[in-house]
């Protein structure tokens, strides 16, 4: 029997403020209060109340047979809890049901994949502690930033004990097979990965309310005709996009609630049924492998991480962002983690994208209205931000020699018992041989 | 086709952005085969190129039947026009211009460039226009700017024959909304009269509609374009320590040099291995010497006076940053020059050029903060500087007159039917 994994994936990255660069040094808030409230509110106005409560009515109608997963930074997370907390319950509320799975992600919805495997390593496990502290379940199925992949990543990942990853069902990395069955990496051989439909996942996120799309409109119906006409043994299909897709890309009143309501009646009637990856990757077997050696990403046609790191001025950033790491993590400073964190957004770095110059294509999103002025107002930022990690610690200290001092001082109270309690053993034996005397 | 097009100053005598328009227009049309074109200018020097149009003077022209013999008017003008088609054109005087103060050869002595009499020299340029207009062989008009506009008219009440007139300003660019009532009522006349208008910008196309009622159809956008610089690889950048950011323009209200010294006083606030330079002169130049002495940074604000020809060049290749904060620019070509030397540029949003740029810095003009900002990233951030050059040149070499050209045949075409 097919089954359709489907899942939603939410980010929204903290908007910078306009920051020049006269700021630096004098201002160290870097966010648009205004702007960030505005966005989330209208994200859980439009989109993740009504779509939870959808999905939610769905799974109860289906007898829980509808199933989906979703991946949540953990930046949005901490956004939720402090502007919507009636979002996180909403999603505690799915998550009982059984019929929901949370996939890992990195925390900060960064880049970290690419740029620093430490940092990497510790963001996928601090997010993976903030799922299980929310929903009660630790992820077993990741799902990289911008469903970035490449073997090397796989590889951490497996390590760090998942047990599959999502990724894009990129027409150079499949070659002639198809995206909807399981794969294995290629030398952890425990190792699944799931590859995106992404043409039946841009039917929906894309084209569902485009008037010029030959298929407009597009009905369950049909939608379910195209997923059962696939080979029989094409069991898996795999359906990711942005929750925003749901009552903000397509808008309430295109008719995209109704359409995903009716969604599990076609199925069922069509014999193709629902899972989460973690079913999938349990019970399923691996067809074969797939080697991808260079990074792979779900943007674009290109496929491949050109829309963050294509580019001169997005290389500068990232390089001189990272180029901190290390250090930032052995600062104790909370804000400095909080910024740290926020700064990572791969959204920030998209902003700063050029391709769309040269293809004609139109400009991607962004809040600025050029490359080079979100380049601008990041890196005045940035040069206040790397201030303060100078500050923190002499940039004239090494890393590691600042490790062992700050070993030191850290351990410097059991330090000072453990010396304490030789003195006196010190001081006994001495009074024992006056005593002696 | 053959079109009869009124200029007013073609290079290598440039007085203003119009001759260098009128160049890259004229030789960008050349390379389509079937075209033809003659530009009148009201007194041209003799060593234009005219290796692709032919350029007739209006000061070479008879108004006025004389009689002078051909060794004399070889003499006089042959270095300018073949004295053959000086008496062509002497059979083609049909009116009385004998008010018009002529010399012997019955020809009208233009001053050159923007004299004071400059009403009287533009109703003379229309008597010019007439014999040209009278003697025929063209499909055409082309008027280049308000100068040249009663030219234009002229000619196309004696020949019958389709006018386009191409504005490369208005004069509420120049005055800043203080429009002079005189030349307001000859730009309107010249474009009510027009069969077609060509602005150089779709900010200009906007004030034709609004402030001189024309309708919308009636009106297309041509962005202007830029040469390809032969020589400008051997404009080497000289590595200095400090960086150079430089104004380059007539230092005038229109092009908003008070904002360019504030500008810069915010930058220095913060960061001294930066030099200004304000390049050229105007009526505004001994203010801003005043206020940037105000500001106390004198010693990091340098003037250079008037620039001409490779100087220019020079200090654009010099430059680390070339900026050009105009008010209100119909199109401005310098920021596509200093971009093919490879200076990043700012350039203000309320200037043409902007409309088809991608790798420059948009500012309002008013916004000192925002190019103070810019300006700070491109001396600060060396990705920035080295996106902005590559883009730039990249860009600009894809901004051609040919293709300019090419849309400006396709409006011949359209009102000929």
């Amino acid at each position: 029997m097919k089954s359709i994994c489907l899942y939603f994936q939410l980010h929204q990255p903290l908007q910078l403020k306009r920051y020049r660069f006269f700021e630096i040094g004098a201002d160290h808030y870097y966010y648009d209060d205004y702007t960030n409230e505005e966005i989330l509110r209208r994200l859980v106005n439009e989109c993740y109340i009504p779509a939870n409560n959808t999905l939610l009515d769905m799974i109860k109608t289906s007898g829980c047979k509808f199933k989906v997963a979703f991946s949540i930074s953990g930046t949005m997370l901490e956004q939720l809890e402090f502007h919507a907390p009636e979002v996180i319950d909403s999603f505690k509320e799915l998550a009982q049901t059984g019929c929901v799975e949370f996939l890992g992600e990195t925390y900060a919805h960064s880049l970290c994949s690419i740029y620093d495997e430490d940092e990497f390593k510790q963001q996928v496990k601090k997010h993976s502690e903030k799922i299980e502290s929310l929903f009660g379940k630790k992820p077993t199925v990741f799902r990289n930033t911008e469903m970035i992949y490449s073997d090397e990543i796989g590889e951490q990942i497996s390590k760090l004990g998942f047990k599959g990853m999502l990724t894009e069902g990129a027409k150079h990395i499949l070659g002639w097979k198809s995206p909807n069955y399981l794969y294995a990496h290629p030398y952890c051989k425990n190792f699944k990965l799931m590859t995106r439909n992404f043409k039946l996942s841009d039917d929906i996120s894309l084209r569902f309310s485009n008037w010029n799309w030959d298929q407009y409109p597009l009905t369950a119906e049909k939608y379910i005709s195209w997923i059962s006409s696939t080979p029989d043994t094409e069991e898996i299909i795999s359906i990711g996009m942005s929750y925003n897709s749901i009552g903000i890309l397509n808008n309430g009143y295109s008719g995209i609630f109704d359409f995903l309501k009716a969604l599990p009646y076609h199925a069922l009637m069509n014999k193709v049924g629902f899972s989460t990856p973690s079913e999938i990757m349990d019970k399923k077997k691996a067809s074969d492998v797939i080697t991808c050696s260079f990074p792979i990403s779900w943007a674009d046609e290109e496929k491949d991480l050109s829309a963050w790191v294509g580019n001169d001025l997005q290389h500068e950033a990232l390089q001189k962002l990272y180029a901190v790491g290390e250090r930032v993590r052995l600062c104790t400073d909370k804000a400095l983690q909080y910024d740290w964190l926020h700064l990572q957004s791969s959204d920030h770095f998209y902003y700063m994208c050029t391709k769309h110059f040269s293809t004609g294509a139109p400009a991607h999103y962004s809040p600025y209205e050029s490359p080079y002025e979100a380049f601008m107002n990041y890196m005045n930022i940035l040069s206040d931000f790397l201030q303060r990690v100078d500050e923190q610690y002499p940039t004239s200290i090494e890393n590691e020699e600042l490790n062992a001092l700050l070993k030191t001082i850290n351990n410097q109270g059991s330090r000072i018992v453990e010396l304490e309690t030789e003195i006196k053993k010190l001081k006994k034996n001495a009074t024992k041989k006056t005593e002696k005397k | 086709m053959k079109a009869l097009m009124f200029g007013w100053e073609f290079p290598p005598h440039v007085f203003g952005g119009l001759a260098t328009a009128s160049y890259g227009l004229t030789k960008g049309m050349s390379q389509q085969s079937d075209m033809e074109i003659k530009l009148v200018i009201p007194k041209p020097f003799g060593d234009e190129d005219t290796s692709f149009l032919q350029i007739i003077g209006a000061n070479t022209i008879p108004v006025v039947w004389k009689d002078p013999s051909w060794d004399e008017v070889n003499h006089k003008i042959g270095n300018i026009m073949h004295p053959d088609y000086y008496y062509h054109l002497r059979n083609h005087i049909r009116y009385d211009f004998r008010r018009i103060g002529t010399n012997e050869l019955g020809c009208i002595n233009f001053a050159s460039g923007y004299p004071k009499n400059l009403l009287e020299e533009i109703s003379n340029y229309e008597a010019a226009a007439s014999v040209i207009a009278h003697a025929g062989d063209f499909d055409i008009i082309h008027s280049h700017d308000w100068l040249t506009y009663p030219a234009g008219i002229f000619a196309k009440q004696i020949s019958g024959k389709p006018l386009v007139i191409h504005v490369h300003a208005t004069d509420f660019d120049r005055s800043r909304g203080n429009v002079n009532p005189d030349v307001y009522a000859i730009e309107r006349r010249g474009m009510d009269m027009s069969d077609h208008i060509i602005t150089v910008s779709d900010l200009t196309r906007r004030t034709v509609i609004e402030k001189y009622g024309q309708p919308e159809h009636k009106v297309t956008t041509v962005h202007n374009a830029v040469y390809p610089m032969e020589d400008r690889d051997q404009y080497k950048k000289i590595e200095r320590k400090d960086k150079i950011v430089t104004f380059l323009g007539r230092i005038t209200m229109q092009k908003g040099p008070e904002y360019f010294v504030e500008a810069a006083h915010r930058v220095l606030e913060r960061t001294k291995d930066v030099r200004f330079v304000m390049a050229g002169s105007g009526d505004m130049m001994n203010k801003m010497i005043h206020l940037a002495a105000t500001r106390n940074i004198a010693d990091k604000f340098h003037f250079t006076g008037f620039l001409r020809g490779k100087q220019v060049t020079e200090m654009l290749a010099q430059s680390d940053v070339y900026i050009m904060p105009s008010v209100s620019e119909p199109f401005g070509i310098s920021p596509l020059e200093a971009m093919q030397v490879g200076t990043p540029t700012i350039v203000s949003k309320q200037s043409g050029c902007a409309e088809i740029l991608n790798n420059a810095i948009k500012i309002d003009y008013w916004d000192i903060d925002a190019m103070a900002d810019a300006i700070y990233s491109i001396v600060k951030y060396p990705a920035m500087y080295k996106s902005l050059r590559e883009g730039g040149r990249d860009e600009v070499d894809r901004i051609t007159w040919e293709a300019a050209g090419l849309k400006v045949r396709a409006i011949y075409d359209k009102i000929l039917g």
